[in-house]
């Protein structure tokens, strides 16, 4: 019995003790990078994140979630580096005064995705907008993200071009899944139901079953990432010189080429596209 | 034995442990009310120095009620318990010592059982501990969970535990009921030892043998009222209340 | 669904090959829910031993919410402790955000009523049977209670029990505080939140599989250790 006690009682001791001694940040030289779950599930960060620790020595840590929340995080001063898809909030962002200053990073594209019997008969069409109506028209059923992430106010503004109201036909047609993009395309392809991912999430999204890309290539699907630095005036916690060197790594030709290189299956899933002329600028 | 035993209770008192001492005991008025039920219903009492008072009654009369009462672990409902003038609660508690009708023993070893009262009472004592468990016959289970004993064995322990803490008065709650004639027998020499060391037993049982062989005065209860309280020479021989002689010759008390 | 089959093949090749990864993500895990089982002790097991053994003012007021918060949502707990640790919350300066500390905070808290309102019950139990003799032994209060701990330690290591079992699992809260950062803050549940997002689903459950093997040894260890203390030691 003593014995009991006495383990339990070290058990305890040992706990708390580990617990205090857990140093508050695992490396001096790290950043935290608020992020969205496309960049992270697809694999990119892994790809190139490597390469530029290795450059700098730098850890960069990356929390991934929906766009909106990571411009909240950012916003309670929650991180060093913002790195979304979210043009219009992005600048949001940086006109109130949370961001220095806003790049553009690189694109990939949306697509949507569908089930193989293609009842609205939208399958091979390069008109996001017009295929969106012929879903609404025939009713067919329809996941949306509906998280306030990028991918989200990206699908919103297309059903705004279709001219369709989707809050009339929720529940009916139109499924708001309030989750990630992984998780509402396993509910989509679980309910056969047509989805708006970006390529990325899609190419390495390992759940497809017979689900098939069934509109892309409409320029209204281009997706644009942007990064950009939380202001040190705002937090002062930010780590700015840190955080600088990740942005101008991944807007120099290292990161560039880096996100270029990365492919899965042979297709390339990121195309960088930030401005040389603007970089020498933040240089 | 057995008639030593009676002539020693007959004797009554010997050599008191403690001067100051807790007695005599004055009980004024007494009463206590369960579920709109006056369960003791008005009792007073002196008791004496020394010796073993036995309490008697049918079941269902009060005694257990009475000794929770006395060693101050209920609240009267009215009337005044007084040990030496002081009134029962913590204070005369610390001095006391019970073993209830069902013994309370800790999930732990039997020895384990005997050290906490030695700790609680001033100090871990190994030797005086081995030396009570062998009053008890348990030297050889001293590791043994004292829950995994036997429910004479589980009694034995329960009452050289109470004298492990060396009480002024000890309150017996039937303390042989459920035992073997050599365990009653073991039970019994104890009684009459700590007697000797001066320490008061009020003891509940419906053995009136027992209550021959131990008993000083005798304390007859009948529905929460004292039928009669009387030298146990006496009452055992000529009892003055008429329950207490259907009790004794084995009529239905009502 | 070849998902399953799979699933148990993948489990079993992990946990046969444990590469450094997998094997940081489990050790994160222990020491989180350990290290938060150990705190909701520290504080759940001396107020449990309070509520069962006074009564005071307010008493029931309190038990009725201690019960409640043991259905406590893990996000919201999450939530809390995010705003609270947050850089614009009160205690941001402690820089502890996404770190393992703030996994510890958050499953403590989610944990602490859960240990407060079981242990409560069961040293409550075993109070009532002991209560009168130690009235009789005028123990004071303090050792009354270590004594009902140590009386009722099976009951309470069962306790603890419950309580890592939901630290262990949870995720809504360790994700919020934690944010899930490879090498940092993933741990078990976050890595199968992760997976399922890929639309990994066999890789999600394998590891599913070898939470549950985690939890099957560590729910052993307590019990062996339990036997073993019961066959050897009674003193
Ligand atoms: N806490 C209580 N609440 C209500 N009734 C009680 C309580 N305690 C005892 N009683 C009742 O009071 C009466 C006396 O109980 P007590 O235990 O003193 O009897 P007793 O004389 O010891 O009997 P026995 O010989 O069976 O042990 C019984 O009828 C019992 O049911
Ligand atoms: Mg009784």
């Amino acid at each position: 019995m003593r014995n009991t006690v006495k383990l339990l009682a070290t058990a305890l001791t040992l706990g708390v003790a580990i617990a205090a001694t857990t140093p508050a940040q695992a490396e001096d030289k790290s950043i935290i990078v608020q992020s969205t779950t496309s960049t992270q599930n697809s694999g990119l960060f892994d790809h190139i994140l490597p390469m530029f620790e290795k450059a700098t020595g730098i850890k960069v840590n990356v929390v991934a979630v929906g766009t909106g929340q990571a411009i909240k995080n950012a916003q309670n001063c929650d991180g060093d580096v913002l790195f979304v898809h979210a043009k219009a909030a992005e600048e949001k962002f940086v006109a109130e005064g949370y961001g220095v200053k806003r790049y553009d990073v690189m694109y990939n594209d949306f697509v949507i995705v569908g089930p193989p019997a293609d009842a609205p008969g939208v399958a091979g069409s390069n008109d996001a907008a017009g295929s969106l109506k012929k879903i609404a028209d025939a009713k067919a059923t329809f996941a949306s993200r509906g998280d306030d992430s990028g991918t989200h106010k990206k699908e919103l503004s297309l059903w705004k071009a279709a001219g369709v109201d989707v809050k009339a036909a929720s529940v009916d047609w139109y499924r708001e899944t309030g989750s990630g993009m992984g998780a509402t395309l396993n509910t989509g392809v679980g309910m056969g139901a047509y989805v708006l991912t970006d390529r990325a999430t899609w190419i390495s999204f390992k759940n497809k079953g017979d689900f098939k890309i069934a509109v892309e290539g409409d320029k209204a699907l281009f997706n644009q990432y942007g990064i950009m630095q939380v202001k040190p005036e705002k937090c002062p916690n930010v780590k700015a010189a840190e955080g600088q060197s990740f942005i101008d790594w991944i807007l120099g030709a290292e990161g560039q080429n880096a996100i270029k290189s990365y492919k899965i299956d042979g297709q390339q899933l990121f195309f960088p596209n930030a401005d040389p002329g603007e970089m020498k600028q933040a240089g | 034995m057995a008639d030593r035993l009676a002539i020693d209770a007959a004797a009554g008192q010997a050599i008191a442990r403690s001067t100051a001492g807790q007695l005599p005991l004055n009980v004024l008025g007494l009463t206590w009310k369960a579920g709109g039920k006056r369960l003791i219903d008005v009792i007073s009492l002196q008791l004496g120095d020394g010796g073993v008072t036995v309490i008697m009654g049918p079941n269902g009369a009060g005694k257990s009620l009475l000794i929770r009462l006395l060693h101050g672990l209920l609240e009267p409902e009215t009337g005044e318990i007084t040990w030496n003038g002081e009134r029962a609660g913590d204070g005369t508690r610390a001095q006391q010592a019970m073993v209830f009708q069902k013994p309370v023993l800790l999930r732990r070893s039997v020895s384990a059982n005997i050290d906490f009262v030695l700790k609680l009472k001033g100090g871990a004592d190994p030797t005086y501990r081995d030396e009570l468990l062998a009053r008890a016959g348990l030297a050889d289970k001293a590791r043994q969970p004292a829950r995994a004993m036997s429910g004479g064995e589980q009694q034995r322990l329960a009452m050289v535990r109470a004298l492990a803490s060396k009480p002024q008065v000890l309150f017996l709650d039937e303390p042989t009921a459920s035992l073997d004639p050599a365990s009653v027998h073991m039970i019994e020499t104890m009684i009459a030892d700590v007697r000797k060391e001066g320490v008061k037993v009020v003891l509940v049982t419906h053995d009136a043998g027992q209550a021959r062989r131990l008993a000083h005065d005798v304390v007859f209860l009948h529905r929460g009222r004292v039928a009669e309280h009387t030298p146990a020479a006496s009452f055992f021989d000529n009892p003055s209340s008429s329950p207490a002689r259907d009790y004794l010759a084995g009529k239905i008390v009502l | 669904m070849q998902d399953f089959a799979e699933a148990f093949r993948l489990a079993f090749h992990l946990v046969s090959q444990m590469d450094d990864e997998l094997a940081a993500i489990i050790a994160l895990s222990l020491r989180v829910s350990l290290t938060a089982v150990a705190i909701s002790a520290l504080i759940g097991l001396p107020l449990g031993a309070l509520l069962a053994t006074t009564r005071f003012r307010g008493r029931g007021g309190l038990l009725v919410l201690v019960n409640a918060l043991m259905g406590l949502p893990p996000v919201v707990v999450g939530l809390l402790a995010y705003m609270m640790l947050s850089n614009a919350g009160p205690m941001g300066f402690l820089q502890l955000l996404y770190t393992p500390t703030a996994m510890i905070i958050a499953q403590a808290i989610l944990i602490t009523p859960i240990v407060t309102a079981l242990s409560r019950q069961v040293l409550e139990d075993l109070n009532t049977e002991y209560a009168e003799q130690f009235a009789s032994l005028s123990v004071p209060w303090a050792t009354r209670v270590g004594a009902l701990i140590v009386d009722a330690r099976y009951g309470l290591l069962t306790v603890l029990l419950a309580g890592f079992g939901r630290a262990v699992a949870e995720v809504g809260a360790v994700i919020i505080v934690g944010g899930n950062i490879a090498h940092l803050t993933r741990v078990m549940t976050t890595a199968i939140a992760l997976e399922t997002s890929k639309g990994d689903l066999a890789l999600a459950l394998a590891l599913g599989i070898v939470l549950l093997a985690i939890a099957l040894s560590v729910n052993a260890a307590v019990m062996s250790l339990r036997l073993t203390a019961e066959r050897t030691a009674h003193g």
